[in-house]
């Protein structure tokens, strides 16, 4: 039978807080274990949690961000289960009434918009570390993350294939990080994925029972994961089976998922309102006031670019992604003009050595200015573009800027009619065979020559000039 | 109203508590006379008033994001049963 998967993605992003959410130790990593604690994030008995002001602006930030609806009235909540690096035997949660509902975001599929409906974000701590040493019948707990703020942002099962899902995350990720309430790394950890996923017969209303795969942590494993569970789950159905409402893990070394066996026992988290904490009222003022701090985002930026500098969709969403590298677009652009020229040269050479040196944009060692320079070269004729891929690499090697390289190197390009002419004449000279075929009628030996002229001027010969005088001098 | 034997068994679960036979019967009786003494509040008509999210009417406590000083290492694991190398050590979770 055909089906369509169901897929809802609950994302737990860390807020960048100097501190934890209900107490002044700070929020640290790789920090020598258990120096970053205190009485209440190790759940002494008699202390009080107090708010941390600013997870609650980042949150409300994040939920402007993402269109959702901010709820007056606010509180959290207690959920009770046992674990070792949970100190207190529940973790301050939200339950009902939490600070966001009713959002949305939208992702670029198939060169169409579509929208992502978000369910909730609320506020939550973290969990400190569980290291499991090779000594027998022990465990080691480090308590430094233990009250860490999280956000939690649960989406609708709005999500239909794995493709889908890697393109929400970035775009949940991506906003984050342009309203820098959270650097979403996810290889620390910042940024974790648990995936619910069910499948029904293509066509169908109904939900099938879903699987729950949990803490994935890497954008292509929860493509393989999503991938994994959608063919197992289809395998269940097609022999009559029912897919059993459970909790898996995904093992990225065997690219499959298995069920979490040490946790069959039915949850239980028996929520009821944290009694040591206020509620949270947001006055309409404050939410205005946060508002006016959020930049202009992803998809506004996209728009903008295909409108103002007639990108194409695929450029304009590529350059978004970051603002520092639309901020690098636009930068380059207002020196050089030409911006499919500079989207070019940024998604081409310079992504090329940026990922090479696994490098940020911020830390390119070509800056816009030194980029719209070797534009600029190339506009006037100095160097064609062909050379200018070498500049290029030379400029982010060496630091310099376009015309230092040209000069040093002497790479500028050669439009000078008697010099080409000169070289044209060698290479016609020393191949009169080819020279006779191509007048016989074989045109295709055209490309031969250029590349003779081309390798005899080490490439600085002016193409256009070359074509043209080459054309001439074949018809003699 | 009533709750069953097998409830108590279930939550003592929840709460790691390990009950004897006569426990468990003991606190099936008590815990359902507690819970039909509670029900009673369903007598009332609460139709116009807005559920209570805390019992002072106070908030927006909140503090500044600012750090104050940690445990030192030795001072957070004073109290624990066990510890190695500046953990505590509980036993080994099964995965």
């Amino acid at each position: 039978m055909k089906y369509e998967a169901v897929i809802g993605l609950e994302v737990h992003a860390q807020l960048q807080t100097n501190t934890k959410i209900f107490c002044g130790c700070e929020t640290a990593f790789g920090e020598e274990a258990n120096t970053r604690t205190c009485p209440v994030c190790i759940g002494m008995p008699g202390v009080l949690p107090v708010l941390n002001r600013k997870a609650i602006e980042y949150i409300i930030k994040t939920g402007l961000a993402t269109n959702c609806r901010i709820n007056a009235y606010s509180r959290f909540a207690r959920k009770n289960y046992f674990y070792p690096d949970l100190p207190k035997g529940y973790q301050i949660s939200q339950y009902e009434l939490p600070v966001c509902e009713h959002g949305f975001v939208e992702i670029v599929v198939d060169g169409a918009v579509k929208r992502i409906g978000l369910t909730r974000i609320h506020l939550e701590e973290d969990a400190g570390k569980n290291l499991h040493t090779s000594e027998s019948g022990a465990s080691l707990v480090d308590l430094n993350r233990a009250g860490t703020p999280l956000m939690e942002i649960v989406s609708e099962p709005d999500i239909r294939t794995p493709d889908e899902a890697a393109e929400y995350l970035k775009k949940v990720r991506s906003i984050l990080r342009y309203i820098e309430v959270s650097d979403a790394d996810m290889e620390k950890g910042n940024f974790r994925c648990d995936i619910n996923v069910s499948l029904r017969p293509v066509g169908a209303k109904e939900f099938g029972t879903r699987a729950e795969v949990k803490n994935v942590n890497s954008f292509k494993f929860v493509q393989k994961a999503l991938e994994y569970e959608i063919k197992r789950q289809a395998q269940v159905l097609d022999e009559g089976g029912k897919v059993i409402q459970e909790t898996r893990l995904f093992d990225s070394n065997k690219g499959v998922t298995f069920s979490m066996r040490s946790k069959e026992e039915a949850h239980d988290y028996r929520y009821f309102p944290e009694p040591d904490l206020v509620p949270v009222a947001t006055a309409e003022e404050v939410i205005e006031n946060i508002r006016k701090t959020i930049p202009e985002l992803p998809d506004a930026k996209r728009e903008r670019f295909v409108r103002e500098h007639g990108l194409p969709e695929y450029d304009a969403d590529m350059l978004t992604q970051s603002r520092a590298m639309a901020a690098y677009f636009e930068e380059t652009v207002k020196l050089a003009g030409q911006p499919k020229v500079v989207s070019n040269w940024m998604m081409g050479e310079l992504w090329r050595l940026l990922n090479a040196d696994n490098k940020e944009i911020e830390n390119s060692p070509v800056k816009p200015e030194r980029l719209a320079g070797m534009i600029r070269l190339i506009d006037a004729g100095t160097i064609s573009t062909k050379i200018a891929k070498t500049v290029f690499d030379e400029m982010y090697k060496s630091g310099k800027d376009a015309e230092t390289v040209v000069k040093e190197q002497g790479l500028t390009q050669v439009s000078d009619t008697g010099a080409i002419e000169q070289i044209i004449s060698d290479v016609v000279k020393a191949n009169p065979g080819q020279h006779a075929d191509y007048k016989a009628g074989k045109e295709k030996l055209f490309g031969f020559f250029v590349g003779q002229v081309m390798k005899a001027s080490k490439g600085k010969a002016n193409p256009e000039m070359v074509n043209e005088l080459l054309k001439k001098k074949l018809s003699e | 109203m009533k709750i069953t034997k097998k409830e108590v068994e279930h939550v003592a679960k929840l709460g790691r508590l390990e009950l004897s036979d006569q426990e468990t019967d003991k606190l099936t009786s008590q815990l359902s006379n507690i819970l039909t003494y509670v029900e009673k509040l369903n007598e009332l008509d609460t139709k116009s008033i807005e559920p209570t999210a805390h019992i002072l009417d106070i908030k927006n406590v909140m503090r500044d994001d600012v750090a104050m000083p940690s445990l030192p290492q030795e001072k957070a694991l004073a109290n624990a049963p066990d510890k190695a190398a500046g953990h505590y050590k509980v036993p080994k979770i099964i995965e």
